[in-house]
């Protein structure tokens, strides 16, 4: 295992006259570290009370305030049809969906928070921009078929990278990720019926289905992140049992779900070196357009600043709610302080 | 997948996050602990945490966040502020006394086997 020995900086540096609390604090490092190489030995979990390196603290509050980011943020394209759903029903559905993806973000948040940052930073991190989320939210839905397209491709995609994120080391992620799983299945499917009702009615719905796929296909397999050979962290969030399967394994495993799933449907998935390897048990496919991705990831993508903006407007636009709230609820309890005082 | 939100015991519930805040400035929403029974006849388990200015609000949300689909029939709020946990560095010695009591446990009596109803 590379996990780097914890710092121990209060009794190395040589210019400080070792204290007694200096002692004591080394002597909580080394068992705290002992007790956490332990857990990861035996891939059991960490709670939040328990001893961690800073590195994994950070490590964790990071991917899981992005991932909480990416939920918030992921209501935005879809959100955007919910008024144009083309029957009560779709609409019903539609809703239905995008309020869980603000659950998946509510889960999330309160899991990245156990690790002592607050709610606030992290909102306050998204707001002004220093925070990142999944790259594939800065693409539009153009159609009502893309609607279809991100159910199946974007949620089945999220879906193969979070169950395995279930067992990831950290209780709290762990738990936030059951509940998510458990609910991301309908969403998948129903994003898979939407396009199956398209490519089984007229030919022009059949073409609004294929370019939603055609639109949706590559920057879905790179949500998985870039190859396994560009992604430097990967190896020691694997070491600490966060992450249990490479980019690149996830992205075959997707990969090799969704061929039947787009035959099924009668659509093609547009990469013409996608075909089944005999000698690998795989379905070889094409390199992807990286360029495209970092830039995307730098804010250069089609929708960076539209997300963005739409998601400040609708913060600034609910901060009267939130401080009427906090005000009504300080008021409620000054009453009841006033009628203890009487009473009493 | 052993863990689930929905068999978390209680003892493992006051995850709590950070409560930094004063519980005398609400502008800050402060922190709840959420509990919901399932169905009747079973207790109230811990199903996660969220913010929320006031207990009836916190209760609303509550429903909002963790029985959009049937999952309960009641629910309980918890300022988290207001949870009293064990230290979890002193787990060896405050659990001590538990363990190296087998005796407790069935399990440690061994002469009745093969005796019925026993
Ligand atoms: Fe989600
Ligand atoms: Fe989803």
């Amino acid at each position: 295992m590379s996990i780097k020995k914890p710092e121990l900086r209060a009794v190395d540096s040589p210019n400080q006259p070792i204290t007694q609390d200096a002692h004591e604090a080394a002597d909580d490092a080394r068992v705290g570290w002992e007790h956490f190489q332990q857990l990861m030995e035996e891939d059991k979990r960490v709670e939040p009370r328990d001893w961690m390196p800073e590195q994994y603290r950070k490590t964790l509050v990071r991917q899981v305030s992005q991932h909480a980011h990416s939920e918030i943020i992921g209501m935005q394209p879809e959100g955007n049809w919910i008024s144009r759903a083309p029957s009560l029903k779709r609409k019903s559905v539609l809703m239905a969906k995008v309020q869980d993806e603000a659950g998946h973000g509510l889960y999330l948040y309160s899991a990245a928070e156990t690790l002592g940052t607050s709610r606030d930073e992290m909102y306050q991190q998204l707001y002004t921009g220093k925070a990142k989320y999944s790259s594939i939210f800065n693409y539009p839905a153009r159609t009502w078929a893309d609607v279809g397209a991100i159910g199946w491709l974007v949620d089945g995609a999220a879906i193969t990278n979070q169950v395995p994120l279930c067992r990831a080391s950290y209780g709290p992620y762990g738990r936030a990720m059951v509940r998510v799983c458990k609910e991301e299945s309908f969403h998948q499917r129903q994003g898979w019926e939407i396009l199956y009702t398209l490519s089984h009615g007229t030919e022009e719905q059949k073409q609004m289905a294929q370019d939603a796929v055609d639109r949706t296909y590559g920057p879905a397999l790179q949500m998985f992140g870039p190859p396994d050979g560009d992604s430097p962290n990967s190896q020691q969030s694997m070491a600490w049992n966060i992450k249990r399967f490479s980019n690149d394994d996830l992205r075959q495993r997707f990969v090799d779900m969704i061929v039947p799933q787009a035959e099924a449907l009668g659509l093609t998935l547009p990469d013409p070196e996608l075909k089944w390897n005999e000698e690998r048990g795989h379905y070889d496919y094409a390199d992807l357009d990286w360029d495209e991705f970092f830039s995307v990831v730098k804010g250069n993508g089609p929708l960076n600043h539209q997300r963005l903006a739409h998601y400040r407007a609708a913060r600034d636009n609910g901060a009267w709610v939130r401080e009427a709230a906090a005000a009504y609820a300080a008021k409620q309890a000054d009453a009841t302080r006033g009628s203890a005082l009487l009473s009493a | 997948m052993a863990q689930t939100d929905s068999n978390a015991s209680a003892d493992e519930v006051p995850e709590g996050g950070v409560v930094t805040e004063d519980p005398a400035d609400h502008s800050v929403w402060p922190l709840w602990e959420v509990f919901v029974r399932s169905s009747r006849g079973l207790s109230h388990v811990h199903a996660g945490s969220l913010h929320a200015p006031d207990a009836a609000m916190a209760l609303r949300n509550a429903r909002d966040l963790y029985t959009r689909r049937n999952e309960g029939t009641s629910i309980w709020v918890i300022p988290a502020a207001q949870v009293v946990a064990s230290d979890p560095d002193s787990k060896g010695g405050y659990f001590e006394s538990a363990k190296g009591k087998a005796y407790r446990h069935a399990t440690y009596y061994t002469q009745s086997e093969g005796v019925p109803h026993l």
